[in-house]
């Protein structure tokens, strides 16, 4: 059951990335450079999701479990270390390039386009490189 | 190519990514974070994750149905060489794995939760995509 719901959760979010054109790599490269065509849409973006996130953590802080579930399993992370930074710091310079992010990119494997499965594959590959430094 | 400034497409569209991450935490108690969600390909098969499969199938469902039924919001393509492309999937991979999360973990699901974590690695790959998206262009 909980299958069947998480498949319409990633419905209805990649719905979400759709609808804001978070999937066309224009919108997005054209909010991150300054210029004529400077265009805030990603602004809204966030700030639609960001707003009904706030009321959810809102919510979870007034009940002790999930509906569906025994606990919340939320990151017991908390320190800021080099590890985070440069984590991020690649991250932006792979999304600064390309305009596009793990969420739409997966959405755009259904266009078919073969650079987006190109950009799909390289994803997974730079997912698997820690990998291979631990198992040593 | 230019793109016009979309502000209630962007709010809607916003507003069901917050939704859908809503329901995910307050149904289930687990963050939508995509690049956590993908991590679980190279797992084993095990209920805890099949989840994540299943979220990851209804992204692509959602593009199967927008491409069917409405192509023109599924514009978009990279105008980049291969190997650019392949860089830059390189490093939002590595990237996300090390950071532990993306734009929607961090950005969306961390930052509404007042993370520190989350907000430190939101400002610093906001930061480092505009220099490079400027740079490039």
């Amino acid at each position: 059951m909980k299958q069947i719901g998480t498949f319409f959760i990633g419905l209805v979010f990649g719905l979400g990335l759709i609808i804001s054109q978070m999937t066309n790599p224009d919108k997005v490269l054209n909010f991150l450079t300054f210029g004529k065509a400077w265009d805030p849409s990603l602004i809204l973006v966030m700030a639609g999701a960001m707003v009904v996130m706030m009321l959810a953590w809102w919510r979870v802080s007034k009940q002790t479990k999930p509906m569906f579930g025994q606990h919340f399993d939320l990151t017991e992370f908390k320190n800021i270390d080099s590890r985070l930074i440069i984590g991020a710091a690649l991250f932006g310079l792979g999304w600064g390039i390309s305009g596009i992010c793990p969420g739409p990119g997966v959405v755009q494997l259904a266009s078919g386009n073969w650079d987006f499965i190109l950009f799909f594959i390289a994803v997974l590959a730079g997912m698997y490189l820690p990998r291979l430094k631990s198992e040593k | 190519m230019e793109t016009e400034f979309t502000p209630v497409t962007a709010l809607i569209g916003g507003a069901l990514i917050g939704l859908a991450s809503a329901a995910l935490l307050l149904l289930y108690g687990k963050v939508a974070g995509v690049s956590g969600v993908l991590q679980a390909l190279f797992k084993p098969f095990k209920s805890d994750n099949s989840w994540k499969l299943s979220f990851v199938v209804g992204l692509i469902t959602a593009g199967v149905l927008a491409s069917v039924f409405a192509p023109q919001w599924m514009q978009g393509e990279l105008r980049l060489p291969s190997w650019l492309i392949v860089v830059a999937g390189l490093a939002v991979g590595l990237g996300t794995t090390l950071g532990n999360g993306c734009t929607s973990g961090h950005g969306v699901c961390g930052m509404s939760r007042f993370s520190g974590r989350s907000w430190v690695a939101t400002i610093v790959f906001m930061v480092v995509a505009i220099i490079v998206a400027n740079l490039i262009s």
